[in-house]
């Protein structure tokens, strides 16, 4: 399965527009292989967001084009990448964002529910298996406000995994995780880029972290500075 | 439950102080609404039983819409023509071969017609002397025409056959005069007749101007009392559908030229009043209506406006803008729904309090209490009212929410 290439980025730049626009990133030129678990890196305010938002098709680049699977994202209208990124794209924050008033299974079951493929019961044992695999399986009845920032953390990578996405794009996942529980979910991270295919691109300022990962892309002032 | 249902119920169920009062709002104006169609709908009904439909349908009278031309008139159409001491003719009035033209209308289908000779009298009982309206009718054709049979509460019609000088008082005149059933009175006509008649009925319409100035005997007699043999001045017609009456006074009078008046020509005013009435309730409601749309519009720009977070993590996880939408129009909806509910249950109750409301007036008609008219449709008004309203308020959040940016939230942290 490795080895095609399943997101081209080619000459992207994104600027703000406003009196004074603002450069976030630019001219980035990247192919990513299916199975690939790639680290970002780079100083504070480096673009590293910036540019997961784009993969995630939750920006669009002012130039060039992002290609999934050989399509032109740039190109869709909205309902259409909003059904990609339900499908094929999990998303974990760098500031954990998970739905207040559901618990955290009702969070983790949220996507798989909006896909709604699956009878309800067949998605409540999968988000469950989910939560455990984080050692979360306790908790899962608990409401956000119930849990700690690390606990939080781990319900919202859970999420982001709920459909089984082709694409995974993590920003700081482990912000707020013990260097144990960090190296756990590296750990997943690896195991389902290398047992289930899945690509997955992590935003790490953790450099032995970062070092577990197939290939680090460092971004400095908006552009790629080295690839290693 | 479905998802998009589920967080919307959940956006209330967390606010459920501002869910109760936009509930309320819609509850309110959905159940007065209910209460006050009842209550307009139920007298305006009454009111057109009561008057309208007993009356005949459509009434010729001996009289013209505009006076006659005069020759020099005619003879100048084009020019300035202006007549000093006009002075009237006293023309012998009455429809011209009325008889005939009863007969001509009679052989249209569906329609019944009564001929009537209508004039001032005085009724003399001992010392009491009363002014009222003498109609003179034929009983047989009267029956198909009026209610006046069923409304008899002592005596028959057939009474005017039977007996020589038979003669039908209003309730109230009879109460005035103090006559009843059996006694003889005195008529006396403009025209000078005197004739010493019998009640052989009373007649209790409950309208009152009927009941307290109205009497009836044989066309025959009254025209003997008015000296007018043979004349009659109104022909009462009465139709099998009430709505063809308009056009059919149109035709009559373009056809014999006496004015035709139809019931909504005769009844123009409260027709009128009730047109006014409606617009007052549909005014009222909406008022409500507007009021309790404010407060949905609330509730749901303060919900998007706290949930803005949840709106981006939504999207970001694949939530398209129809589905965000959704979900905000579903809030809005939901409490329409829910206030309708309770609107209906309010509206049922209120108008069940008002229907054990006792009093009592005597103005058109008599009545002992409010007049009410169930009816499913008011229901269903008030519902698609409280439906639209609900939808209109939550319209405009639910696409500011769908337009919501993502990244533009997520960049700016917690
Ligand atoms: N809405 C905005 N308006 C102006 N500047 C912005 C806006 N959003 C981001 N920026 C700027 O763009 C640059 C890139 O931001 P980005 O969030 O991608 O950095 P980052 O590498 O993720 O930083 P961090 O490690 O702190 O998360 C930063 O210099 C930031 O200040
Ligand atoms: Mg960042």
């Amino acid at each position: 399965m490795a080895g095609q290439a399943l997101i081209e980025v080619r000459n992207v730049t994104r600027i703000l527009p406003g009196p004074v626009p603002v450069t976030l990133v630019r001219d980035i030129n990247l192919s990513v292989r299916q199975g690939e678990f790639i680290a970002i890196v780079g100083a504070s305010g480096s673009g590293k967001s910036s540019l997961l938002y784009l993969l995630g098709l939750l920006d669009v680049p002012s130039q060039g084009a992002i290609f999934f699977e050989g399509a032109n994202t740039t190109l869709l209208n909205r309902e259409a990448q909003a059904r990609m990124r339900l499908v094929h794209l999990g998303f974990v924050f760098q500031f954990h964002f998970l739905l207040p008033e559901f618990t955290a299974l009702g969070n983790v079951m949220i996507p798989m529910r909006k896909k709604g493929t699956r009878p309800e019961a067949d998605i409540e044992r999968e988000a469950r298996s989910l939560l455990a695999e984080f050692g979360m399986e306790e908790y899962s009845h608990r409401l956000p406000e119930e849990l700690s920032g690390g606990e939080r953390q781990r319900v919202a990578i859970a999420r982001a995994l709920a459909n089984r996405p082709s694409l995974i794009l993590a920003d700081e996942p482990t912000g707020n995780l013990d260097s144990k529980n960090a190296r756990q979910v590296f750990d997943i991270f690896k195991r389902l880029a290398e047992k289930n295919g899945q690509t997955v691109i992590v935003v790490t300022h953790e450099a032995h972290l970062a070092k577990q990962t197939h290939r680090q892309i460092r971004l400095l002032d908006g552009r790629i500075a080295t690839v290693e | 439950m479905h998802l998009i249902l589920d967080i919307a119920v959940t956006h209330l169920i967390h606010r459920k102080r501002q869910t109760l009062v936009s509930v309320l709002g819609v509850a309110m104006g959905v159940g007065f609404f209910i209460a006050m169609a009842a209550m307009m709908q139920g007298f305006q009904r009454y009111f057109v039983a009561k008057i309208i439909d007993v009356s005949p349908h459509i009434i010729m009278k001996d009289e013209y819409r505009t006076p006659p031309r005069q020759p020099v008139e005619l003879k100048y159409a084009e020019g300035a023509v202006r007549l000093f001491n006009l002075r009237p003719r006293e023309e012998r009035r009455g429809i011209k071969n009325g008889m005939a033209v009863i007969d001509a209308i009679a052989r249209q289908p569906g329609v019944a017609v009564a001929p009537t000779l209508a004039g001032q009298i005085f009724l003399r009982y001992g010392t009491k002397d009363l002014s009222a309206t003498l109609y003179g009718i034929d009983p047989d054709k009267e029956r198909r025409v009026t209610f006046l049979e069923q409304d008899l509460i002592a005596g028959s019609l057939n009474g005017l056959h039977t007996t020589a000088n038979g003669i039908i008082l209003g309730s109230g005149l009879a109460d005035k005069i103090g006559v009843s059933l059996g006694d003889t009175l005195s008529v006396i006509s403009p025209a000078g007749v005197i004739l010493k008649m019998k009640v052989v009925g009373v007649f209790r319409s409950g309208i009152t101007a009927k009941d307290n100035y109205e009497s009836f005997t044989l066309l025959k007699k009254a025209q003997i009392l008015q000296d007018r043999a043979n004349v009659i001045n109104q022909i009462r017609i009465r139709l099998g559908d009430i709505n063809q009456a308009a056009a059919l006074a149109r035709s009559l009078e373009v056809r014999y030229d006496y004015r035709t008046e139809s019931w909504e020509e005769t009844n123009k005013n409260v027709l009128g009043i009730f047109v006014i009435q409606n617009g007052i309730m549909y005014s009222t409601v909406s008022a409500i209506l507007i009021v309790a749309a404010f407060g949905i519009f609330n509730i749901i720009t303060t919900v998007i406006h706290e949930k803005e977070h949840d709106i981006a993590i939504l999207k970001s996880i694949g939530f398209d803008e129809g589905a965000i939408r959704g979900i905000f129009l579903l809030e809005g909806l939901a409490v329409g729904v829910i206030g309708t509910l309770i609107g209906w249950a309010l509206g049922y109750g209120l108008t069940e309090l008002l229907a054990t409301v006792r009093f009592s007036i005597e103005g058109f008609v008599k009545s002992e209490g409010f007049v009410l008219y169930y009816t499913f449709k008011h229901y269903l008004i008030a519902g698609c009212f409280a439906l639209i309203a609900s939808l209109a308020a939550s319209y405009l959040p639910a696409r500011k929410a769908a337009a919501v940016n993502p990244v533009d939230i997520i960049r700016g942290g917690v």
